[in-house]
């Protein structure tokens, strides 16, 4: 399968279905695997780094799996083309920063990503739409037991799976969940749950990952505690905290829903109206607009089939999705703003304005005429 | 011994760190630890602050830097990276890395997953050690019939592997 057909079909995950969608994106597992008897990637020679990507990359691509994948080495690839796999969430911006010596393997569907020589000689994962960490952690696992028959993985009878770093050894996984929360932030709620999830040895990051700002609510949520605790207790926690999460998010809405309308929405009403009528947007606002848009189908101020264009927004509003879709050369960031908001204003045409109408304000009481 | 500062006064703090496993010693008279406020012992880093102070007293330690034998990387290449080397650094530095791992994790012993292939030799190690124990005991207690039954089964086992 070549570039463009992957980016064809669409990312799975992106889909607004799955369980607890409206407020968990997608759930992802991530396994960090390296051979026995080879130096780490970050360490290893050149010479040494291709020669693990030789052992590597033919049994990858035979996975089942990975039947008609694309599968690419990283010095191939356009900076546009590394950029464009990042904002799909396939590949690291570590990885993206990678030339000859790494690759990337993906499958049809784009679910299952492997990446050959990032910071460990494995990383694996699995994305899926909502709430689906079991379910993505079974399929992952299973590539896993399949790639084990047929590499020697180095494992440490006391260490378990050893990695680069050693915040990941034990299991070498990560589990992790993108949500959604515009109610904990609109009720100034968000500082208070970050806190408690860090301190229950849960990492809150942005959107695409370590070191990287919150932008439109989007929040990832994953596990740091890799050493000591099996896999599916460590989902199950993770679960357990995203759903007490998502509860409290659900009831930040309906209080914002009763006691503060006006300020849900006056953020639905101007983030429809600027993102309608904008000539100019950066991607930091038009995702902080479209996270309110979200809402608003969230609440049922739109119609719920308009969830999707919103959430193809939130991709393809990202700078190298834009430039992709340009047909000169390299768009400046001005350039690329202008676009961005001509498609925006594009898709927001056959939009129906925010129905409020089920919206039962209270105003202030205004003195009776006598 | 003179004071590492005014060079005139007697030095009587004296004060020792180890940085990237090399020890560095600074000799302080009473007046100078109270200006540069080394005066407590938790505040070493200040030291750092002395200017030319940590270059010139360097004392290489006896022992030369721990390199990986697998790899070669050493402490220093994990302080500047924070990554290891190789699979074998995890036993290399496993000293220093003990406190770390207990530190990130709280716990220090893999509970999850096994890769197959290991699991078997894994339990089979195991099981093989618990019937040696088993046989011992039965010898040391006089009791034949049980101690070749145990026999006869770590036998089986040897043959079966």
């Amino acid at each position: 399968m070549n570039f463009s057909s992957l980016f064809a079909s669409g990312a799975e995950w992106v889909r607004p279905d799955g369980p607890h969608h409206e407020i968990v994106i997608s759930s992802r597992i991530r396994l960090a695997r390296n051979l026995r008897g080879h130096p780490f990637p970050g360490w290893a020679k050149k010479n040494n780094r291709l020669q693990i990507l030789e052992l590597i990359k033919p049994e990858v691509e035979a996975l089942p799996e990975m039947e008609n994948a694309y599968s690419s080495y990283l010095q191939e690839l356009s900076p546009i083309e590394k950029q464009l796999l990042v904002e799909r969430h396939l590949i690291s911006r570590e990885h993206a920063a990678k030339g000859a010596g790494s690759a990337v393997v993906v499958n049809k569907k784009a679910s299952l990503s492997i990446m050959i020589n990032e910071e460990d000689h494995l990383r694996m994962q699995v994305l899926r739409p909502g709430l689906q960490l079991r379910s993505a952690f079974k399929a992952l696992d299973k590539v896993d037991t399949a790639l084990e028959a047929k590499l020697d993985y180095a494992f440490h009878s006391q260490l378990g799976y050893l990695t680069a770093c050693p915040t990941n050894v034990g299991t070498g996984m990560r589990a992790s969940a993108m949500i959604h929360l515009p109610g904990l932030v609109l009720s100034e709620q968000i500082n208070q749950v970050i806190q408690a999830i860090n301190k229950i040895g849960l990492a809150v990051r942005g959107l695409y990952g370590e070191g990287t700002e919150a932008m439109g609510n989007l929040f990832q949520i994953s596990n740091q505690i890799t050493l000591g605790e099996p896999e599916e207790e460590i989902i199950a926690e993770l679960n357990k905290v995203i759903e007490k999460i998502i509860e409290n998010e659900e009831n930040a809405r309906q209080v914002l829903l009763q006691k503060k309308p006006e300020t849900l929405m006056d953020n639905i009403g101007r983030g429809f109206g600027i993102l309608s009528h904008a000539y100019a947007m950066t991607s930091k606002e038009a995702l902080n607009l479209l996270s309110f848009l979200k809402l608003g189908v969230d609440l049922g101020f739109f119609p719920p089939e308009r969830q999707k264009e919103i959430d193809e927004l939130f991709i393809i509003t990202q700078p190298a999705h834009l430039q992709s879709n340009a047909s000169q050369q390299k768009l400046t960031p001005e350039e690329r703003d202008i676009l961005r908001a001509e498609i925006i204003r594009e898709k927001l045409k056959a939009f129906p304005p925010p129905n409020t109408s089920k919206i039962v304000l209270k105003r202030p009481p205004t003195e009776e005429i006598k | 011994m003179v004071c590492d500062v005014c060079k005139t006064n007697q030095a009587t703090v004296f004060l020792t760190q180890i940085i990237d496993g090399k020890m560095q010693k600074v000799n302080l008279c009473e007046a100078c630890s109270k200006e540069k406020g080394v005066t407590d012992p938790l505040s070493f880093a200040l030291i750092d602050l002395l200017p030319g102070l940590g270059a010139e007293t360097e004392v290489e330690q006896g022992a030369p830097v721990q390199r990986c034998p697998a790899c070669g990387f050493s402490q220093a290449d994990f302080k500047k990276t924070g990554r290891l080397g190789c699979p074998v650094c995890y036993d290399t530095f496993a000293e220093g890395l003990g406190g770390l791992l207990k530190a990130m994790h709280r716990r220090t012993t893999h509970t999850g997953k096994i890769p197959a292939r290991l699991k078997r030799s894994m339990e089979f190690g195991a099981r093989v050690k618990q019937l040696k124990t088993d046989l011992d005991k039965a010898v040391s207690e006089e009791n034949y019939e049980a101690a070749a039954q145990l026999r006869d089964q770590l036998r089986e086992l040897e043959k079966a592997k």
